[in-house]
Parts: structure tokens; sequence; C-alpha cells
């Protein structure tokens, strides 16, 4: 130690190690912190838990009070719950139960069919075997696939659209002076401003008149139109960033100003862009009145199609668990996908170069 | 290489002048240096030539070529920025290869040219990193190559160094005024540091208020300003500018001193002039010489007259000596001198002195200079304009 502070460290200290800078109250409120960011996402998780775990729930078990949360099933839980209703018996057999009755239309066996198929149980595929047990056949997959790739169709499509569209608006914005463009801007902004449902009606008389009613394009039409004050906004936030000495440089090295765009300002705009698509995906993916009002066979869209999943039979609880489950999984691949740009991006403005 | 050619080029912003009609030729192989303070039109004026910026008045001629509407790109000129604009993502090699590929020019032809530019800059060792791992001085040598791998007509530098560590800038400033040797290319090269513009240009375009004060040679610049913001803004510190009174031949100073030359007075005073006499403080030996009396007669507004000098004009004498009186303000060390500080009269008037570093007077002591007369230049306060002998 003595040579250490004789001598230094004796190699280059490219960052600082010292801790004992940090005071103990400074670090104590950094635990604290952390600490209530874990308990916050603790307390956000647990519907999505529930939703997880009612999702592998038989009809029984989805129901049972107290709830059941440990998906295991023991030879002695079985014998428990028959014997007395009082003793709590948290384990559940998980089942595929909700997932089959969600992507299939199915009928019921007659007494004897069911009995040659459980001869031939080898042969069904595992949805198969599921339904089996319900004393079930599938016949088909249900509505929920279509309006699964609806939802895919119209908000990508939108997103997109939006985004594509945003991302010029911005642009221009941002490097040229137009006339009466911050009137323009929020204009643009102002789109926001009142709630949309209030224009439903007018939107639907108006898209049955034009034959838009019930269809992707009109869909995809709308949620641009509601995403664009968003992208426009934001995108021209993140180009405000990009000194425009940039497209200058390329300008005088022989480029066209679109050429500018495409092979200088768009490859640093990516974080932007990134940030952006997400927040318009999550709108479009998520939106829920206009497509209940807008559309009907067609062009329906996965949210309103779990809500009213409820009216068939009996509440399928698992059902709408496993379809909750599954519309939350593209919005949260494509947030895993870009969260790299989005940290960076949902602090845009804080980091100069 | 080419000319450019500036007629009546204005820039206006609704009712404000960025930049006032102005003429400027910039012969073809010429190094012009725009200087002035922030905010005095020079780099937009740049920017026009470059045609990043439009014009609202004027024409603008590349080799008699008339280019005033011309895109950047049709105009065969480079641009070397204050922040270097290497894009960001690109290898040093890709930036320096970007404007050939623009010109679509062949595999071999690109990595054929960006050889030269690099062999010609010595960064080889850069080529394979992005503008982000290079420090400030490689970051503008890439800049400087990707300017000259296109062999344009001229080159454009809008404060190159601005953006460098005062070492780096040394060595830089000399690395640019070899490839503009090397190269012969017009340049055109905006700053706002007048030492570098001494240094640097062949001709300096002072420029104030959006308006050009003076063009001509450093030299010329920095003994014969044209007015009295040239006389301030060239040098550091500027000329000392002393406000007096012009009457019967002799400037009156505050102080009670007076500014005059006789005939009979050697130049070289202080060394070898005797003993004060009574004689000497007559009014015959403060009178200014014939040719500038006469100009000041001419040429003068009113009686109010501006006498400037640079500091290495004056030279502090010993007590019984000078020709001015004054008192110790201050006195800076600058190394291989010292800079003095001398108040003149009761409004402190300060007059900036070269002295010797060995002189050492305390502050508030009384000191007496000479100046040479020959580096006395006058001007008029109301107009500002310099004396003309």
């Amino acid at each position: 130690m003595a040579t250490f502070f004789e001598q230094g460290p004796g190699y280059p200290v490219v960052e600082s190690v010292r801790v004992d800078k940090v005071s103990p109250t400074a670090r104590l409120v950094k635990n604290i912190r952390a600490i209530l960011v874990v308990v916050a996402a603790i307390i956000g998780l647990i519907p999505i838990f529930v939703m997880g775990l009612t999702t592998f729930k038989s009809r029984a078990a989805v129901v049972a009070v107290p709830p059941k949360f440990i998906p295991w099933s023991s030879e002695t839980a079985t014998i428990d719950r028959s014997a007395s209703r009082d003793v709590f018996d948290p384990f559940f057999k998980p089942t595929l139960e909700g997932i089959v009755f969600l992507l299939t239309e199915r009928s019921q066996f007659s007494a004897a069919r069911q009995e040659e198929a459980e001869q031939n149980r080898d042969e069904l595929g595992l949805f198969g075997q599921v339904a089996l047990d319900n004393g079930q056949r599938i016949t088909g997959p249900s509505d929920f696939v279509m309006r699964l790739r609806n939802s895919l169709i119209i908000a990508g499509g939108s997103t997109v659209a939006s985004v594509a569209l945003g991302v010029f608006a911005a642009y221009a914005f941002s490097r040229f002076n137009l006339p009466g463009k911050d009137d323009l801007l929020f204009f643009i902004l102002s789109t926001r401003m009142l709630p949309g449902v209030v224009v439903a009606v007018p939107i639907f008389l108006m898209y049955r008149q034009l034959g838009l009613h019930d269809s992707h394009l009109g869909m995809i039409i709308l949620y641009t139109v509601f995403n664009l004050s968003l992208t426009v906004w934001l995108l021209k936030g993140f180009i405000d960033e990009i000194p425009k000495e940039y497209e200058e440089a390329a300008l005088v090295d022989g480029y066209t100003r679109f050429q500018a765009f495409y092979k200088i300002v768009l490859p640093q705009a990516v974080t932007g862009i990134a940030a952006t698509t997400v927040f318009a995906l999550i709108f479009a993916w998520n939106e829920y009145a206009f497509a209940l009002m807008l559309t009907s066979q067609n062009a329906r869209t996965a949210p309103p199609a779990i809500a009213t999943m409820q009216g068939r039979g009996g509440i399928e609880w698992s059902a709408i668990a496993a379809g909750s489950l599954v519309f939350l999984i593209p919005v949260v691949i494509i947030t895993f996908a870009l969260r790299k740009h989005l940290l960076r991006g949902v602090t845009f403005g804080a980091i100069r170069q | 290489m080419a000319t450019i050619e500036l007629k009546q080029v204005e820039k206006q912003f609704g009712d404000f002048y960025a930049v006032r009609p102005m003429d400027l030729t910039i012969n073809s192989g010429e190094f012009v240096v725009l200087l002035g303070p922030s905010g005095c039109g020079k780099t937009t004026t740049l920017r026009m030539i470059s045609g990043l910026e439009t014009v609202t008045g004027g024409n603008i001629f590349l080799d008699e070529r008339q280019v005033t509407w011309l895109k950047p790109s049709d105009r065969d000129i480079a641009f070397v920025f204050q922040f270097f604009a290497l894009y960001p993502l690109m290898t040093a090699y890709e930036n320096i290869s970007f404007p050939l590929q623009a010109q679509g020019e062949s595999q071999a032809t690109i990595s054929q040219r960006v050889k030269d530019v690099v062999d010609l800059l010595e960064i080889h060792h850069l080529l394979d990193l992005r503008p982000g791992k290079l420090s400030g001085g490689d970051k503008q040598r890439v800049a400087l190559a990707r300017a000259l791998v296109r062999r344009p007509a001229a080159f454009l530098m809008d404060e190159p160094l601005g953006a460098l560590d005062a070492d780096y800038r040394e060595n830089m400033r000399a690395e640019i005024k070899k490839l503009h040797l090397n190269q012969n290319a017009t340049t055109v090269y905006v700053t706002h540091d007048q030492i570098e513009a001494m240094a640097m240009g062949d001709r300096i375009v002072v420029m104030s208020n959006a308006e050009i004060q003076q063009v001509g040679a450093p030299i010329e610049v920095y003994h014969d300003p044209a007015n009295l913001f040239v006389a301030r803004f060239i040098g550091s510190p500027g000329m000392n500018l002393l406000y007096g009174l012009y009457q019967d031949g002799t400037i009156h100073l505050p102080g009670d001193n007076r500014y005059g030359v006789t005939e009979q007075q050697p130049r070289t005073l202080t060394r070898t002039f005797p003993v004060q006499s009574e004689a000497k403080f007559s009014d015959n030996y403060y009178q200014v010489p014939e040719a500038w009396r006469s100009a000041l007669e001419n040429q003068l507004s009113g009686a109010e007259v501006v006498v400037g000098f640079r500091p290495e004009a004056a030279h502090v004498t010993g007590p019984d000596q000078g020709q001015f009186a004054a008192e110790v303000y201050a006195d800076d060390l600058h190394g291989s001198y010292s800079m003095l500080h001398l108040a003149l009269g009761s409004d402190e008037m300060i007059v900036h002195v070269r002295a010797a570093r060995n002189l050492d007077l305390p502050i508030g002591a009384p000191a007496r200079f000479d100046i040479k007369p020959e580096m006395v230049r006058f001007f008029d306060p109301k107009t500002e304009k310099a004396i003309i002998q």
C-alpha cells in the first residue's frame, strides 16, 4: 500500500474506482429507490401474472375461491379437494384448455363418437387431445385467429404509414422555414386534444358512405391519422437533435437534398424512429373504441373480440386470459427488440454530443 | 483553381441585414481570410458562396460562371465545417470517399484518389475508425481529406480550428497553410481570431456590422487600419487610441500632454536625446509634421482627433525624457516582454505599451514614454475613418 501512495497505481487509471466518495446518505437513497422500483414493478406485474395463471387453469380452477396460484397438481391435492371444501388448496393442474378454446371452434361429441375417438387418441394432435378430454371435437380455427391477423395488418400498416409520413413531415418542420410553421405544428398537436370517441359517430357515417366501414384500409387510415400528431412531434424532436451540418456537408459533397436525408439523416434518426414506432404501434394495437364501432366482421381487431368473447355460452375465463396473453406478445417482443433504442430515445434531449 | 467574385451580394432577413451589399474578388490560388466578431456576417458570406444560404441580392461568379442560383452540389466547391460534420456512422475511409461516390466514380478511382489525399495528410492509421474515436485534430484532418479528395475549384473553411484545443490549433494552422501552398487552391477562410487571420491570410477581409471594413494584406490591415473598428479589432491588445483636440498644428491630449513632431527632432530620440532643456517644451517642438498637418486640416470634420499607435510603437523612457507623462496603471507579464498599462491624465485613458521584461515600475509610479512618429496614425472620431496623408 505504501508503494501505491508513493508511486501511484502503476497502470493507467481509465476510470475512477473509488466508491468511498459516495456519501452513506446518497447510497441509502439509491437503495431505497431501487427497492421502490422493484415493488412498483411487482405490483404492476401482478395482473399479468394472474392472467398467465388463469390461462392454464381448468374451468373449475378458474372460479375456485380462495384462488389457486400454484400450477402443480399432486394426488393428495385432488383427494383433499373432494374431502373437504374448507381446506385451502392452492394447487391446480395446469391445462391447455384455455388456449385450445381460444384458437379453435369445437363441437360436442356424441357418446359413441367419443369412445371411437378415444381409441385413436394418439392420432389426434395435442389440441385435439385436450378437446377430447372435454368431450369435444375440433372443427376448425376460431374467429380469434382472424382477429389477431386483422390486428397485425391494421396496427402494422398504420404504424409503418404514420412513422413514414411522420419522418418526412418532421424533417420538413425541422429544417425548412415554412410559412406558418408554428401554427401548423400546433394544429397537428390539436388533433390530439379532443377525445377520439367524440368523432366516432361522424367518422362512422363518413366511412359508411365511402365504403371504408369494416375494411382494413379504413382502419389503417384512421389509426395513421391519429398517430401522425404523435409521430410528427416526437420525430421532430429527434431530428432537431441531429446537427444540420451533416446534411450540408452532404449537399456540398454533391448529393441532392433527398439523398442527404436518406443517407445521412435517416441512419442517425434510427433511435428516434424506433422509439416512435413502438409508441405508434402500442396505440394502434390496443385501440378499442373505434375498432368496436367501425368494424364488425371483416376487419374486427383483437381487442373488441376479446371483450365480446364473454357472450358465448358461459364465460370462458381461461380463453379470455389466453387471448389477452397472446395479444400482449407481439408488443412485448417488439419493445424488447428495440429496448436499446428506446432507452436512449426516451431520454432524448438529455444527451448532447 | 478558380476566381471567386461577389458583386453587390447581400443577405437580408426581413428588415435585418445579415450581409449588406458587398463586392469582393478572390483571385485564383489566393488564401483570403474573412475576419470579424461573431454575428458580423462572415459565416453568412461564406455560406452564400457555397450555396448553403441563398442570396437576397447580387451575383456570385466562379471563374466568370454565374453560380448565384446553383445548388451547392453543382458549384464544385468544398466546405470544411467548424464542428467537422463527419458522418458519425461511417468510418474515416467512408467519409473521405463519400463525395466521390456522389460523382459515380469507379471503385478503383475512388480508392486511388482516397489514397492520394491520405498520403498527403498522413492519416493512414485513421481510415478504419469512426469519427467518435478520433481526436479533434484528427477529425479535422479527415474533414480536410474529404474536402481535398474532390479536387474542387475552391475551398471554403468555416472556423476549422475553432473547435480544437489550443495546442492542436497551432499545428493545424501550419498544416492548413502548408496544404494551401502545396495545392495552390483558392481558399476562403472564416475566423474570429485575428492572430489566425494575420498568420494565414494572403489577404484579410475585416467585417463588422454586416459590412466589409477593410480589405488588405495582413501587414496593411495591421499598420494602416481603415477605421477605428479595424484599429481596435486587430492586434492584442488593439491599437492605442487617444482622443484629443487638434489646434494650431498640435494635438492636445489628456493629462496636459501634447503630440507633435518637429523636423528637427531625431527619430531615435530617446536613446540619444540629452538631458531635458527648456527648449524642448516649446510649442514648436509639438508641431505635427507638415504633411500630416495639411491632411488633418483638410479631412478632420471638427477639432476632435484620435491618435492611434500600436503598443510596440511606444517605448518607456527615463524620467526626464519622453514626450508623454503618465502613471503606471497595471503591468502584465507576457513571457518575453511585459505589457505596461499607463493611465494618461485624470480620466484614466489607458495606453498599452510594450516594455522590456526587466523594467520594474510599481503601480502608481510616474512614467514617461515616446512614440515612434512613423507608426502613428490619425482618425476622425466622427466618421471613425482614418485620415490619409
